[in-house]
């Protein structure tokens, strides 16, 4: 594997280490599947329709983990996201444009981010109370708002909808002998140009660095000359802005507005950035880990599913099973290290 | 109630100040906007008892689970420096162990409930201290770890009760839940006032609110000073589990059946809320029981108030939001600063007057 032949030339951070264990049992993980249970995961589209499904979530992702690198929390994101359905919905069936609904997502998604980034870092109050009254705040919203289930009537956003990657060789015939090609909607791409742009981010530009920098020690990040204030409230604002793009793109999947979408997505969201091997306490992280924690995170539940046990309690039990299972690798890998070096 | 002022009354207000101006506030708030808002009736139940009823009995009583919650959220706050967010799910647990017990045997009498309450207890300190071993012996950060339970902890209970959402039919639930014939104070609120005399005692019998504290300012100190860091995490996360089973009871009698979905639903960050508002900080260190107790009854009378000025009850939570960030602007440290800086100069040039009044 990796870490042996690097460690002859230069050891692996940690960042790395567990983003390749991750990255490693991702992959053990899906070709076993295609092993024992066949199926669905032969076809390509498995993998497409995981990333379809799950495009906003890795937007989310992202933002969390620029937060998470910092040594922040931001659990508003997925209501942020649930708002920016609703009320790009309600702006559209009212008559609006798709230019304008881009930037009404765009628009609430940086108003959050600039109310966090404003209330965390330069009043100092603690993030997790600031984003949980986001949270709340932008639940509230959604259903004052509207209560019930909107769905969105547009030719614009039907023709987006529709406008998905076809992929013929990678498809499968079907029973009835058509061949069904595989399908990439349009939100997977904008979930991938994130990825990518947060990746040059955090790899190669000043304030990404300074994200690592500020996550690892505040105090020494200071002295550096890094003005701590204003890094910590861009990446708020990063995170909000990234929820408003993940709206647009859960919208644009569904494609109906309603108060309990995205319920839960910020937990999956710290659970996908954890796996891929960000730490809560902040410095260390990496985007890269982060996608592939929110693909292992949805293989699991989709082994679940198709390995027959279909009572409903399974889903999450196996799930918190395996993030128990990570956690437990990181607490256990980084102890290692910390001994080493003490040695 | 009467408990804080005593405290309070002794030495400054302190960590104290925010909880008590937030639920002033609210006081006079409800005050302007509508008096009748106080009024406290004797009413007859449907089992003929006469009980209390009224805005301010359903504030006190309604927050009963999240007071006991705030409780032990506070221990481990102080000691491990970060929060439990699986306390709902574990409550759910709780319950359903509660119900399965009672369900299980052929009659309910006291011993059946008392026995069925301490099975959902130990259960309940199980889960706590599964949470508490991740916490202190592999320092693993709070919420990270609890994070596991707080994913699968529901589907734990729907799983105990095998996909059911079982009843139970008792007297002695109802009366737990609700009001014991002859007594007009709604049972939760005895059970609050219990389990805050039970922690005043354990505080002023052992030295543990001197030990939680030292853990949580300084790990490496305390541990050098003899106290055992591990022991101490492990053992607010224990007590936690206990407060949790205690909420879980309570919750599962009031409506007399477990329904894994929406038993203190959420109820987590409202609990972490209460800490917060009762002015602790969530880094760890000093702490407070009774300003999270208050803390709880600030947001349940939030919520009170909200709901009689006819906000229904999805949208109640945008209003929360905004109260809740006007509180912490307020107590935010950098406002303190600049507002305290600000009366020292107002105080220093009526001084400055005064003595340009005396050399005339």
């Amino acid at each position: 594997m990796n870490n042996f032949s690097s460690k002859k030339r230069e050891p692996l951070t940690d960042a790395l280490l567990l983003m390749t264990i991750t990255i490693c049992i991702f992959f053990a993980m899906y070709v076993l599947a295609m092993l024992l249970l066949g199926g669905g995961f032969l076809h390509a589209q498995q993998v497409f329709d995981m990333l379809n499904d799950n495009a906003s979530l890795i937007i989310v992702s992202c933002g969390l983990t620029i937060v998470m690198i910092g040594g922040g929390i931001d659990i508003s994101v997925g209501a942020v996201t649930s708002l920016v359905v609703m009320s790009c919905v309600l702006y559209l069936n009212g008559g609006g444009s798709l230019l304008g609904s881009i930037l009404l997502a765009l628009g609430i998604g940086l108003a959050f981010g600039l109310v966090h980034g404003l209330l965390i870092s330069y009043l100092e109050i603690q993030p997790f109370i600031v984003t949980l009254a986001g949270m709340f705040f932008a639940r509230g919203m959604t259903t004052i708002l509207s209560v019930n289930p909107q769905k969105v009537d547009h030719a614009g956003v039907a023709k987006l909808r529709e406008t998905q990657i076809v992929i013929p060789w990678l498809g499968y015939v079907a029973r009835n002998g058509n061949l069904v090609p595989a399908r990439i909607e349009l939100g997977v791409v904008v979930a991938i140009l994130c990825v990518i742009t947060v990746f040059i981010l955090l790899r190669y530009l000043k304030l990404g660095r300074n994200f690592y920098a500020m996550g690892g020690n505040q105090q020494s990040a200071l002295m550096l000359g890094i003005n701590v204030k204003r890094t910590r409230f861009f990446s708020y604002l990063i995170s909000g802005l990234l929820s408003g793009i993940s709206g647009y793109v859960f919208m644009m999947h569904t494609g109906a507005g309603n108060a309990t979408n995205a319920a839960g997505m910020e937990m999956n969201a710290i659970a996908s950035s954890i796996i891929g091997g960000t730490l809560l306490t902040g410095g260390v992280g990496n985007i890269i880990g982060t996608f592939f924690g929110t693909l292992t995170l949805t293989t699991i539940k989709k082994i679940v599913v198709s390995s027959g046990l279909n009572d409903p309690w399974w889903q999450s039990i196996t799930t918190g099973g395996m993030l128990c299972f990570f956690i437990l690798l990181q607490s256990v890998v980084l102890g290692r290290r910390a001994k080493k070096k003490k040695a | 109630m009467k408990k804080i002022s005593k405290k309070t009354g002794k030495g400054g207000l302190g960590q104290l100040t925010i909880p008590i101006i937030a639920i002033a506030l609210l006081f006079l708030f409800n005050l302007i906007r509508d008096p009748s808002f106080f009024l406290i009736e004797v009413t007859q139940n449907n089992y003929g008892n006469n009980v209390l009823s009224g805005n301010l009995i359903s504030i006190i009583n309604g927050a009963s689970e999240l007071a006991i919650l705030a409780m032990g959220m506070t221990l481990v706050t102080a000691a491990c420096g970060g929060q439990d967010i699986s306390v709902g799910a574990a409550a759910a647990i709780a319950g359903s162990v509660f119900v399965k017990v009672l369900k299980s045997a052929p009659s309910i009498g006291g011993g059946v409930v008392l026995g069925a309450f301490v099975s959902a207890c130990i259960v309940a300190m199980l889960f706590g201290s599964f949470n508490g071993t991740l916490v202190a012996v592999f320092k693993i950060q709070p919420m990270i770890a609890t994070l596991i339970l707080y994913t699968c902890g529901r589907s734990i209970a729907y799983w105990i009760n095998g996909g059911a959402t079982p009843t139970v039919d008792s007297k002695i639930i109802t009366s737990i839940g609700g009001f014991i014939p002859g007594i007009p104070i709604p049972t939760p609120v005895l059970i609050v006032i219990a389990m805050a005399l039970l922690f005043k005692l354990l505080f002023h019998f052992t030295s543990l609110e001197l030990f939680t504290q030292s853990v949580g300012i300084n790990e490496s100190a305390a541990r050098l000073n003899g106290i055992n860091p591990t022991f101490i995490k492990l053992l607010s996360f224990i007590i936690l589990g206990v407060c949790v089973s205690v909420s879980g009871t309570i919750g599962v009698s009031r409506l007399g059946l477990i329904n894994h979905e929406t038993l203190l639903l959420d109820i987590e960050m409202d609990t972490i809320l209460a800490v917060a508002i009762g002015g602790n900080n969530l880094g760890g260190g000093r702490f407070k029981i009774s300003g999270s107790i208050i803390g709880a009854y600030v947001i349940q009378m939030l919520t009170i108030t909200l709901y009689a000025m006819k906000v229904s009850s999805t949208d109640v939570k945008a209003y929360k939001a905004i109260v809740i960030i006007l509180l912490v602007v307020i107590g935010s440290p950098v406002v303190k600063e600049k507002f305290g800086r600000f009366v020292n100069r107002i105080k220093s040039s009526k001084t400055e007057v005064k003595g340009g009044a005396q050399e005339q």
